[in-house]
């Protein structure tokens, strides 16, 4: 069992105007470079505790937006592959279909593992919606030269033998042949996000680490698809647990009362992360035809239930909706152990769990004690937790 | 909207939908963006003298798109080859919009087929310094505010789409995707175009719904400009499409444009 701490490096001074939109196009005036630089060394700070204390790092990468400063991951990631003495540091995601140049990517990716000597985790994902206004990549065709960018990256993390010809429908090259070749042989491991069952099949196909974001108890349908795909490659063996990921928001502390305080305040991630001017929250192409069919017509899908299939609003849900629905895990480290292994269960087996330990307004002192608490308390028994096996049912 | 009306043509394998009424020397219409109705009184109007051939752009409404189809020039070979297929001669090519940039590609390529050329509120080319929008970013804009732009007269833009049939929702989620497949970046223009346009020769009108805030008229006019011996007319209370919003009067201009009288 791995558990990842991760923080989105917000710049939560910028939240305060609550009619203001927090991504694409709130004027950068309002970020002041010295706070920023104070924010950046406190969560770099956080990133080497948590390796000290045994977790593991995630990093992901957002653009134009007070939500994630981390707008080039592959900074932050260069610091902490030097700076950092054990983790795994999982990049959660990395936009490829929006680069231009994935042999850059390749090139970046394989000097960190490098540096790392060995301990990258190489997420790749398509971007949220409102990533191509900033990137102005066409939305329309994304998940194709996301795969020819994967491909490529993978092709020339993998060939050893003097440079090879790249000359395709998106990218071209004619002298491939990147120094350094990662450590990891024969290249770092792949993860990626889908909230699709198609898209979790595929996954399964290719044998990648599957992470599945903000679900909750709708998660299994995705795991089941990932496993049907993967035996179907597999000669029908199943995924071990180490295949699947499920990222949280999270909060601990010594009592409830304080845990929960923490949680309001992780929260406020959700409750405003989404606040974006509408015409950048669906691009055209980015989803299907039918998908934009049910959207126009009113119809739009709900993502999030509770154990109990009541459906939760990630943004206007309470607290204890977050909770039910593992959105959050939150309470003391028994109860944070608690919600957990019930998830766990459910799930049929998935042995990587990430979570936003900090998030929004929580400050240094309380994310350090929450990550302690997590490293010293919950990880062991989480260690000691025995997987389900993937065709268990959960108790209701 | 009905598709009964739809004739089907296939041209190098690829099927799309087409509007084809009247006789007459063939006038070949290319649809904006927003796709094209086959029930928009402009197309009566036009066939009224003309063989009218008015095909929907692979991709848009129910017509095919190819794998490989992703920029206008794409669109413009295969009109040019849409018109050796049917044999059209001495074809009046018309375009409005995103249409008017397929039609200028293709006058560019090859007039042989073509004898005189109508570009109305067109895109495909880049006027102003850099960091001047020439034309409005619609996919940053809500849908009210691109019915004011576009249109002289906004509530003419509007569509509920929860009571529409669900086909005619499709086609318009189909056209907001091909739109975007063929003119995301570079943002509705060929940085290539304006300096192959001295290449048409043929005569060339330019209408410009002077209400038009999409595309301004200074961005027609400076179009006109490049073209030798291009003509600009405005149609007044019309905005981005004028077919639609003066579909008698786009008629009347486009006809006159073809008998060499000045409207």
């Amino acid at each position: 069992m791995r558990v990842y701490h991760f923080s989105e490096h917000p710049y939560p001074d910028a939240w305060n105007d609550p009619h203001g939109y927090l991504r694409v196009d709130l004027p950068n005036r309002a970020c002041d470079p010295k706070k920023a630089a104070d924010l950046f060394h406190r969560y770099h700070d956080e990133y080497l505790l948590a390796d000290e204390l045994g977790l593991d790092l995630m990093l992901n990468e957002h653009h134009q937006t007070a939500t994630c400063m981390n707008s080039t991951s592959i900074v932050s990631l260069s610091v902490l592959a030097r700076q950092t003495k054990r983790a795994r540091i999982l990049i959660l995601g990395y936009p490829i279909g929006h680069r231009p140049d994935p042999l850059r990517c390749a090139e970046e990716l394989s000097t960190i593992d490098v540096i790392s000597r060995g301990r990258l985790d190489m997420g790749f994902i398509k971007g949220v919606p409102y990533e191509f206004a900033p990137s102005n990549a066409n939305p329309v065709g994304v998940m194709d030269r996301f795969w020819e960018s994967h491909d490529f990256i993978i092709k020339a993390m993998t060939s050893h033998d003097g440079p090879f010809n790249w000359e395709s429908e998106h990218f071209h090259y004619r002298q491939v042949n990147i120094w350094p070749r990662p450590w990891q042989q024969p290249h770092p491991p792949v993860w990626s996000t889908t909230a699709s069952k198609t898209n979790a099949r595929v996954l399964g196909e290719r044998g990648y680490v599957m992470a599945i974001l903000g679900s909750g108890y709708a998660t299994r349908a995705l795991f089941d698809a990932y496993r049907e795909g993967y035996a179907s490659t597999h000669n029908g063996a199943m995924p071990g647990p180490d295949r699947f990921a499920y990222l949280a928001l999270f909060a601990t502390a010594h009592t409830e009362t304080e845990a929960h305080r923490r949680g309001e305040l992780v929260a406020a991630y959700l409750r405003t992360g989404a606040n974006v001017y509408p015409p950048f929250k669906n691009p055209p192409g980015y989803l299907s035809v039918d998908d934009n069919v049910r959207l126009m017509r009113g119809m739009t899908p709900e993502r999030s239930f509770t154990k109990d299939g009541r459906i939760v609003d990630m943004r206007t849900g309470s607290l204890q909706d977050l909770i039910d629905s593992v959105l959050m895990v939150c309470g003391t480290p028994d109860q944070c152990y608690t919600q957990i292994k019930d998830f766990i269960e459910y799930t049929g087996g998935m042995s990587n769990l990430l979570v936003m330990a900090q998030g929004g307004f929580l400050n240094q002192k309380d994310t350090s004690d929450s990550l302690t608490l997590l490293a010293k308390e919950i990880l062991p028994r989480l260690r000691e937790l025995k997987q389900p096996g993937a065709t268990s049912v959960a108790a209701a | 909207m009905t598709t009964d009306s739809l004739s089907s043509i296939r041209i190098n394998g690829i099927r799309i939908g087409a509007i084809e009424r009247g006789t007459g020397t063939p006038l070949l219409f290319l649809h904006p963006g927003i796709g094209l109705d086959p029930t928009a009184p402009v197309l009566d109007r036009l066939a009224e003298r003309v063989r009218l051939v008015a095909p929907i752009h692979p991709g848009f409404g129910t017509s095919e798109q190819p794998p490989s189809f992703d920029t206008v020039d794409d669109l413009a070979y295969f009109y040019l080859d849409l018109m050796d297929e049917l044999d059209l001669k001495d074809v009046t090519l018309v375009g409005v919009s995103l249409g008017g940039w397929i039609a200028a590609e293709m006058a560019v390529k090859s007039t042989a087929r073509i004898a005189r050329l109508v570009l109305a509120n067109a895109v495909g080319i880049k006027v102003g310094p850099r960091e001047t929008r020439d034309i409005a970013d619609i996919f940053a804009i809500l849908d009210q505010d691109f019915n004011e732009r576009a249109y002289a007269n906004s509530a003419l833009g509007m569509r509920d789409y929860k009571t529409m049939a669900e086909s005619d929702v499709r086609i318009a989620a189909r056209n907001r995707e091909a739109t975007a497949r063929y003119a995301w970046s570079p943002y509705m223009h060929n940085p290539k175009l304006k300096n192959r346009l001295h290449r048409i020769k043929i005569p060339t009108l330019f209408l410009w719904g002077d209400s038009d805030r999409i595309v301004l008229e200074s961005y027609g006019r400076a179009y006109a400009a490049a073209i030798p011996g291009a003509r600009f007319e405005t149609i007044a209370k019309a905005g981005h499409f004028p077919h639609l919003e003066q579909a008698d009067e786009f008629a009347r201009r486009v006809h006159a444009f073809m008998e060499g009288r000045s409207s």
